[in-house]
């Protein structure tokens, strides 16, 4: 793999992080990470979805009228995402009802169209499907961070089993019940965004705007 | 390539796709063969996968049945052996209140059979509380026995909530008047709040309030303002859920009518007469 294969495939994990720099799919992180096991299957659903799509957009990228290429980029997405759904619902039942809206959601999360737009669109097909697999994977790494801390301190346990025993059932561990509730992923992403720029710092944004000194009172006088 | 297409779109070229990508014609044929593809693939992943999920749906549904039944079941084959060790299937007539033993309960589908007008009468309005628009001539139900005696019967129960019919099973004992489960297993209600039918904690509030009063009165329901444990009544009385009233106002109507007289009313008077019922 030359250099700048590795750049597209690596640069998404913690340089160029579609949840920690970019902002985007935090509706997702925030929603399906009270578990582990169904943030996995939510990490595998979206990486599969992103893949296909930057395939088959780069595939036909030459062919997408400028006027309407949302709408085929959006109609794509949407189709890949109902077949994942369906594929869900025949063979992780449980998972895909625990998972319920948020597979549906996958086609209005920012990562997709945003990798289309903004990759898929321009590249060939295999550097579409790197930067794909590197945005899934820097996705995927934060919701399973995120996923592992909440199940981990929220309940005790890691993919349902026990590691914390819980003072309930004669153990130490007292379970924070603020972790099992939707503010907790913010919480923790906030945390997380702080600690890769303070790792980071060329990743720390540029005031937009800076309130000027105003010097005019002495003019009124 | 851009003078290529330049070129193939001044010769206006047969092959649509060839053409400028801003030429009309190709903006619609490309519109119109991904929509193709699309739908294709989308069709074809929902029919091959359907008896899959028709499955899935099946065991969910009969694990729901297994667990209010008042079983502990975690895996696909505990589930499938509990089902068919302890779980008698019969067919009830809802105006009678009698088993109905022409029907093969295995390939019964209640769900075709309340929208077919061959098996089913329309609902008028005013009988309708449940909004379930057709009245199913026959229903099953799920009976637990202990010995001879029947001990649990499972009832499907559905109707109306917020945005979805909400379905439900609920269990009584034997005496037809203590309710020992209920539980939801499908609904499309708010999620955060009236997916509260679907919490266990909020189901076992259930466990053992009485459905009728003595005489023979459908007391059961969900009631606002909370449930006043001193109150005679709090033996009917279930507490709603703050900001999902009308989901709570929908379990109400689908308890009504179906414990009720046009539901399976006729049914739980035979049982309260006789405890066997063969």
């Amino acid at each position: 793999m030359n250099e700048e294969n590795r750049r597209i495939l690596f640069e998404p994990v913690v340089d160029n992080n579609p949840i920690t720099l970019q902002i985007l799919g935090i509706c997702s992180a925030l929603a399906v990470t009270a578990k582990l096991a169904p943030s996995l299957m939510m990490c595998l659903a979206l990486s599969v979805v992103l893949v296909c799509s930057s395939a088959a957009i780069s595939l036909i990228r030459n062919h997408i009228p400028t006027n309407i290429r949302i709408i085929v980029q959006i109609t794509i997405i949407a189709s890949l995402v109902i077949v994942v759904d369906e594929v869900l619902r025949a063979y992780a039942y449980e998972i895909s009802k625990q998972l319920s809206v948020f597979v549906g959601l996958i086609i209005t999360n920012c990562i997709v169209l945003g990798r289309a737009e903004a990759f898929a669109l321009q590249n060939p097909v295999g550097p579409s499907i790197l930067d794909a697999l590197g945005n899934s994977m820097g996705y995927s790494a934060i919701l399973i961070l995120v996923a592992t801390l909440r199940e981990l301190f929220g309940s005790g346990t890691l993919l349902g089993y026990q590691i914390l025993r819980l003072t309930r059932d004669g153990g130490w561990y007292e379970p924070n019940g603020l972790m099992l509730l939707a503010p907790s992923a913010f919480f923790i992403i906030g945390l997380l965004i702080w600690a890769v720029r303070t790792w980071k710092p060329a990743q720390v944004e540029k005031h937009q705007y800076r309130i000027h000194v105003v010097h005019r009172g002495t003019e009124a006088l | 390539m851009p003078a290529d297409a330049a070129q193939a779109g001044t010769t206006r070229s047969l092959w649509v796709f060839s053409r400028p990508n801003d030429d009309p014609g190709k903006i619609l044929a490309v519109a119109i063969t991904l929509c193709l593809v699309c739908s294709v693939l989308v069709s074809g992943a929902a029919v091959l996968l359907k008896p899959l999920q028709d499955r899935n749906q099946a065991l969910a549904v009969r694990k729901q049945i297994v667990s209010v039944a008042g079983f502990q079941a975690d895996s696909a084959q505990q589930v499938e052996s509990l089902f068919q060790q302890h779980i008698e299937t019969r067919i009830v007539d809802l105006d009678t209140g009698r088993f109905d033993d022409s029907v093969d309960p295995a390939s019964f589908d209640a769900h075709t059979a309340a929208r077919n007008p061959a098996t089913s009468t329309a609902l008028a309005p005013d009988e309708d509380p449940a909004r379930i628009k057709r009245r199913p001539d026959l229903a099953p139900v799920y009976l637990v026995r202990d010995g001879e005696r029947i001990k649990t019967v499972v009832l499907p129960v559905y109707g109306y909530g917020l945005w979805s019919t909400m379905y439900g099973l609920i269990a009584l004992a034997g005496d037809g008047r203590t309710v020992t489960g209920l539980s939801f297993y499908e609904h499309g209600e708010t999620p955060g709040l009236g997916d509260f039918i679907e919490n266990p904690r909020w189901q076992a509030q259930f466990d053992g309030k009485l459905a009728f009063d003595k005489n023979g009165k459908l007391r059961l329901g969900v009631i606002k303002g909370g449930v006043n444990p001193a109150s005679p009544e709090a033996r009917y009385e279930v507490d709603a859920v703050a900001g999902a009233t009308l989901t709570s106002n929908g379990v109400n109507n689908l308890l009504r009518y179906w414990l009720g007289e046009q539901g399976f009313g006729p049914f739980l008077e035979r049982l309260r007469a006789d405890g066997e019922m063969s």
